[in-house]
């Protein structure tokens, strides 16, 4: 990076000629350009780059990054995101996607993704709220929320990603929010740096459909995660994950483990052969 | 006995006790004495308990289905008896368990018991060696050589070691022995076959594997299911060897999601399951017709409707493989007609998918599944493998992935290519990749998906035909059904009936005039499915303008050869 010219340069790099879809205010803008900086300041190719998303408004972002992309179906994400990774594990590979995405049609891989620890980063634009099929209630509603599928208040209690996310055992746990740029672009940097699969929960307020959980609601209930924090003590970070009103930001959890990719290298080293000799010995098997 | 060319045995028990096994060892030895074998098994639902059937036809020409009747009943007890005497063909030979079937029961021409089970317990000592004490007795009856069904058994046992090999060995002789004292006037049921190293002997799910690693696929994403699941642990113990992976997922919606990311990365991926996991599938298969990524997904079709009868055969999933998904996007189907094919089809199954950037259902069944046959050894010199048309790296903008062109095809840009940078999309989308939503734009990107697969029309393996080239009668199959129209087709025609017999590799789409062309020549057609509806019947009948006669069975297992001979007769009398 370094020299000024070269920095302003690669922020355009980053950029595609892709004007964003969002309303304005949208919360979404903070985290794409989030994104840009991050890249910038990771000093990565764009062609090394693969946004993966599902659908829904926060999903189109990878229209908007002038990297690789893969905009695929609703829900399906991680199961995609895997799939690239381990086809070719240079690959700077962030999925990034929605509340509805992530946590009620996508929740099922969640778990597997976090097991199987694959070097990627996720990103959920979290507002409580289904944008683009413009305005419906989502798993981290608050209860008795008013939209419009649930005209007389959701029967239904918010789900606690972070604390979820902790207990399936991610490596990286982080939380942001789109108001604070400078922050989630530090916390994108160290996810996309983490080894292994990072989580980032993003508060990502949508000013159209969600009048409660506002720019402003958040600014008050933000907060810093508190300078002693353990972040190796899972404990300690399912804690600041349950605290009630108060959204803690930052790295809530970080520890190392052995990735997906090396996983699999292993077991191929194992039992690795010359490729022409193995595959007359594969018929060889059947005489 | 006169000298027998073509034995049909069956053996019949208690899940679990060694009829599997049994069955298993008796096809490779059978096999490897020079014979040529073909294999049906069914499985109960349960893993212990129920019962078991296998089912093993040899002979000294290569054979093209499971056969009609039963020349040898081997019953390990006295349902294995009652559940398949009736069909032992007049003249056949039973083989029983003298502990467990009731041996005032019995009735056959020729009967031959054998106390399987007191054999395995008090003189051996170790009642698992019934299989064992089974397969002695059968090599004994059918002439194999000892020696090699010794050296099978010591294959079986190498990693237990040195005392459980003997304790089988010894199983295995007193079987033998005990035909040979009992039975001394024994007239040998057995075949006079050459040796030969230029065959393997494997199943269907085997030759799909082989054939997908052999094809250049190194990245399998699955989850259980049966049939298909050894499709997924064979190429879990081989893929790793080859620098691939294999991945057992958390569903079948993730598993093929995971092989478009891998192929949209660069590889070649794909997944194999049965009906319900294809089901969850459908919106994937959309989504990789949309966003032009070659994938291959193996359906090993069972009887359906819903969970139905996970461990028997029907023909019901064409349909879901033609059009499974919501709006229209572009696909082909390819079924393999026996074991062989598997391996042949799975290659041409990732070529397809390769050059023309689609999905390609690859429809087999359980019965294919599960059999193992006698196949050529392949030379995999001679084996065509395609590849993708690449983009290739510049410096410069202006890639357009979704680029139009004659055939549709346009070159894929791999991620970490300088240049390429796109974004795949299941949305609508220009040339360049950008979501567009106009009329015009729909249309020509609809138009250029379509005709991709009409293009590849060119490249689907020629049809193939069987019979009297100038009959006016003919019968069309798709799949393992070949392997019983084959056979009732020759007889047909002993009988002076003329028919031809056609049948396609590629069953979907019936573009270009492939398939309907051929069918032209004749003025009643015969479409013999494992399904109720017909529905190859359904995909001719919009274009074929004869007459098109259903043929359908729909009980979970093939088709009876008598069944299609009695139908040629029917048609060809009405003629």
């Amino acid at each position: 990076m370094g020299e000024m010219p070269a920095a302003v340069q690669a922020k355009l790099e980053y950029k595609s000629e892709v004007k964003p879809t969002w309303c304005p205010g949208c919360g979404d803008f903070g985290v794409l350009r989030a994104v840009y900086e991050a890249f910038e300041r990771l000093g990565v190719d764009t062609k090394d780059i693969c946004l993966v998303s599902g659908i829904g408004c926060s999903s189109r972002i990878p229209f908007f990054v002038a990297s690789y992309g893969f905009h695929g179906v609703h829900g399906r994400i991680l199961p995609t995101a895997t799939g690239i990774k381990v086809a070719n594990p240079a690959l700077h590979v962030v999925g990034l996607g929605g509340d509805g995405d992530a946590f009620s049609i996508g929740a099922g891989h969640l778990p597997h993704a976090i097991r199987r620890n694959p070097n990627l980063t996720y990103v959920v634009m979290d507002n409580n709220i289904y944008g683009l099929t413009k305005g419906q209630t989502s798993p981290t509603s608050a209860s008795q929320f008013v939209t419009k599928s649930t005209p007389y208040g959701s029967v239904e209690d918010p789900m606690n990603p972070l604390a979820m996310v902790l207990v399936y055992g991610a490596t990286f746990v982080a939380k942001g929010f789109s108001g604070k740029a400078k922050e989630l672009t530090e916390l994108l940097v160290a996810a996309i740096q983490h080894e292994g699969f990072s989580f980032v929960d993003v508060l990502s307020p949508c000013p159209t459909f969600n009048k409660v959980d506002t720019f402003k609601y958040y600014a008050e209930h933000v907060a810093a995660i508190p300078a002693e924090h353990d972040v190796t003590d899972k404990l300690a970070a399912l804690r600041l994950a349950l605290e009630p009103e108060k959204h803690y930001l930052g790295v809530y959890y970080q520890v190392s483990r052995p990735t997906l990719e090396q996983r699999v290298e292993a077991s191929r080293q194992k039992v690795r052969a010359e490729p022409q000799r193995e595959l007359e010995e594969l018929l060889a098997r059947f005489t | 006995m006169s000298r027998v060319h073509d034995i049909v045995i069956r053996i019949g028990g208690e899940s679990g006790e060694g009829v599997i096994s049994t069955g298993e060892l008796t096809t490779l030895a059978a096999a490897r004495a020079g014979f040529y074998v073909y294999t049906f098994r069914t499985y109960p639902a349960e893993i212990k308990g129920g019962h078991a059937v296998f089912q093993l036809r040899l002979s000294d020409h290569p054979l093209y289905s499971q056969g009609d009747e039963l020349d040898v009943l081997l019953a390990f007890n006295q349902e294995g008896y009652d559940k398949h005497h009736a069909e032992l063909r007049s003249g056949g030979t039973l083989v029983y368990d003298r502990d467990q079937v009731e041996e005032a029961s019995v009735r056959a021409e020729k009967t031959f018991g054998v106390p399987l089970t007191s054999i395995a317990r008090d003189e051996i000592k170790m009642p698992l060696a019934k299989n064992m004490v089974a397969l002695g007795a059968l090599a004994r009856l059918f002439s194999i050589p000892e020696e090699i069904t010794r050296e099978l058994v010591e294959e079986k046992f190498k990693k237990k070691g040195a005392a459980v090999i003997q304790k089988n060995l010894e199983a295995l002789t007193a079987g033998g022995n005990y035909i040979e004292k009992n039975f001394p006037d024994l007239e040998a049921l057995h075949i006079t076959v050459k040796p030969t190293d230029t065959r393997l002997v494997l199943s269907g799910n085997e030759a799909i594997g082989l054939g997908a690693i052999v094809a250049g696929c190194r990245e399998y994403f699955g989850y259980p299911i049966t049939p298909a699941s050894d499709i997924m642990e064979f190429l879990a113990e081989e893929l790793p060897k080859l620098g691939g992976t294999m991945l057992q997922v958390e569903d079948e919606i993730a598993a093929l999601a995971m092989a478009i990311g891998s192929s949209f990365a660069g590889k070649k991926a794909m997944t194999a399951t049965s009906g319900p996991g294809f089901s969850l599938m459908t919106e994937l298969m959309g989504l990789a017709g949309m966003a032009e990524v070659p994938v291959v997904v193996a359906d090993i079709q069972r009887a359906g409707p819903s969970t139905g009868m996970p461990t028997k055969m029907e023909q019901g999933d064409l349909n879901l493989a033609a059009y499974g998904s919501h709006g229209e996007a572009p696909r082909i189907v390819v079924a393999p007609i026996n074991v062989e094919d598997c391996f042949y089809q799975t290659i041409t199954a990732f070529n397809l998918a390769e050059k023309y950037q689609v999905p390609v259902v690859l429809l087999s069944d359980q019965s294919l599944a599960y059999r193992t046959e006698c196949i050529r050894r392949p030379d995999l010199s001679r084996v065509q493998v395609w590849e993708r048309e690449m983009f290739q790296a510049t410096n410069g903008d202006g890639y357009k992935r979704y680029a139009f062109s004659e055939t549709g095809v346009s070159p894929m840009a791999i991620p970490g290519t300088s240049g390429g940078n796109y974004v795949a999309t299941g949305l609508e989308h220009s040339e360049t990749g950008r979501p567009r939503y106009d009329p015009a734009t729909h249309q020509k990107m609809t138009d250029k998906r379509f005709r991709k697969v009409t293009a590849a029309t060119r490249d689907f393996p020629a049809v193939e035909t069987l019979g009297d080239a100038d009959a006016e009668l003919g019968i069309v199959s798709w799949g393992s059904t070949l392997g019983s129209v084959r056979e009732a087709v020759e007889l047909a025609r002993a009988k002076g009936i003329k028919v031809v017999s056609f049948y396609p590799h590629v069953i979907h789409p019936l573009a270009n005039g492939y398939l309907i062309n051929d069918l032209k020549r004749v003025k009643r057609l015969i479409v013999p499915e494992v399904n109720m509806l017909g529905q190859f019947a359904g995909l001719i009948e919009r274009q074929y303008r004869g007459e098109v006669i259903r043929l359908n069975v729909y009980g979970g297992l093939p088709f009876k050869t008598r069944t299609i001979v009695e139908k040629i007769e029917e048609v060809a009398g009405n003629g």
